[in-house]
């Protein structure tokens, strides 16, 4: 049994996310940085998609009433057990009794805390992670609150000892500029040049309104060509008629403020998507804090299937260091 | 006797208010004494506000922020005299 002390910002129970519904306007959820929820989980010898809790921008205060071992990866957000610094990135143990708290956020925005065994909540649609939205999954379908109890479980895991890490360059930096790799589309073609180009050369803001749902941008006015209002589109230029949204795709609604759907997002409607950001850039993206700046770069399929095999192998050599 | 300043850090990303809502007063003035825990500010970040508490008892020295403005993680907020 976990203890929550204090519950921190926004921290929930999330896995590798609820696949296979989309179809029916149910969005993925889940670990938004998924390399991050990975290794922590292959840390303390558990399956990579046990749930872990994600933690955004300020950690919670733990505290931990059985022995076990736990890891933190993602964002640095640091690690103190019983106020003495602790590693990230790494297998620890903790004793019956131990209080795991946090210190400020120093890079990227959310860190990822597994636990040996893995979080025990109910499955709703084959996955525990929570989608505040609607409230389901996780812990009553909500972020933690002061006072709430979280239950380890016993999924099936590898035995494991404390203070085993993977090698410095198989763990991300994150800095305060980020360049995030897209594909252009579904729906590029209603830009101008112009526009088309701005997008890739602005150095985006990333606004206050930017969670698991999506994260909305400033930086430049968008315009759209000329056209003949399609049927079943809305009268702005910025409307096409309705289709799914690829997860990470970015829409532009009215040609102002960007908006990058993610992993508790929307899963369709009648907005242009210029652009969508490949799947390994979207653990990127889930380390991007309000304020910081953001450059699109576009690649084409090719490349983004390159950079997923890179990640596979890189998840690859970790489970071989870690075997 | 000397006095010892304490700086209030901004623990999360968002934007800074020094008043509860646009047509209330600010929480505190510079000049002010606060006590421990008194709320000085909010910052607002993915759609909800977090109270920003005084972390000692003092004189509020300066705001280091405009109302208003964009707060990076663990930048400076305002500075504490204490007695």
């Amino acid at each position: 049994m976990i203890k929550v002390i204090q519950p921190g910002l926004q921290t929930t129970v999330q896995d590798l996310g609820r696949i296979g519904h989309y179809e029916v306007g149910m969005p993925p959820s889940g670990a938004m940085d998924t390399y991050a929820l990975k290794v922590s989980n292959l840390l303390v010898g558990n399956d990579e998609d046990a749930a872990g809790l994600e933690i955004t921008y300020m950690g919670p205060k733990l505290k931990f009433e059985a022995d076990t071992l736990i890891a933190i990866t993602g964002g640095e957000i640091p690690p103190k057990i019983n106020d003495e610094p602790a590693g990230m990135w790494e297998t620890l143990s903790v004793k019956a009794g131990d209080v795991l708290s946090f210190d400020f956020v120093k890079s990227g925005a959310r860190a990822y805390l597994a636990v040996q065994g893995g979080i025990d909540v109910p499955e709703i649609m084959g996955s525990r992670s929570t989608y505040t939205l609607i409230g389901i999954g996780g812990l009553e379908g909500r972020a933690l609150k002061e006072d709430d109890e979280l239950k380890i479980a016993s999924d099936k895991n590898v035995n494991v000892k404390a203070g085993r890490k993977i090698d410095e360059d198989l763990i991300p930096k994150y800095s305060k500029e980020h360049d995030i790799r897209v594909v252009m589309g579904l729906c590029s073609y209603r830009l101008t040049e112009e526009s088309k180009d701005e997008f890739l050369s602005t150095e985006w803001q990333v606004t206050p309104d930017a969670n698991r749902v999506g994260y909305r941008f400033k930086g430049a006015k968008m315009d759209f060509v000329e056209r003949e209002q399609p049927f079943g589109a809305g009268s702005d230029p910025s409307n096409v008629t309705d289709q799914g949204y690829p997860i990470g795709s970015i829409q532009i609604p009215g040609g102002i403020e960007p908006i990058a759907l993610l992993n508790d997002a929307v899963t369709g409607g009648g907005y242009v998507t210029v652009a969508t950001i490949i799947s390994t850039d979207l653990d990127r993206m889930a380390q991007v804090k309000s304020g910081e700046k953001v450059k699109f770069v576009a690649v084409d399929i090719e490349e983004s299937l390159k950079a997923r095999k890179e990640m596979k192998d890189k998840l690859d050599e970790i489970r071989k260091q870690l075997a | 006797m000397m006095s010892n300043s304490i700086k209030v850090m901004a623990p999360i990303p968002g934007v800074f208010y020094r008043r509860p809502s646009p047509d209330e007063d600010v929480y505190v003035n510079e000049g002010d004494e606060v006590k421990e825990g008194d709320i000085i500010g909010l910052v607002e970040v993915m759609k909800s506000f977090h109270e920003l508490k005084a972390e000692a008892s003092g004189v509020i020295d300066a705001f280091k922020v405009e109302d208003e403005g964009m707060l990076e993680a663990g930048q400076e907020i305002a500075v504490i005299n204490q007695k």
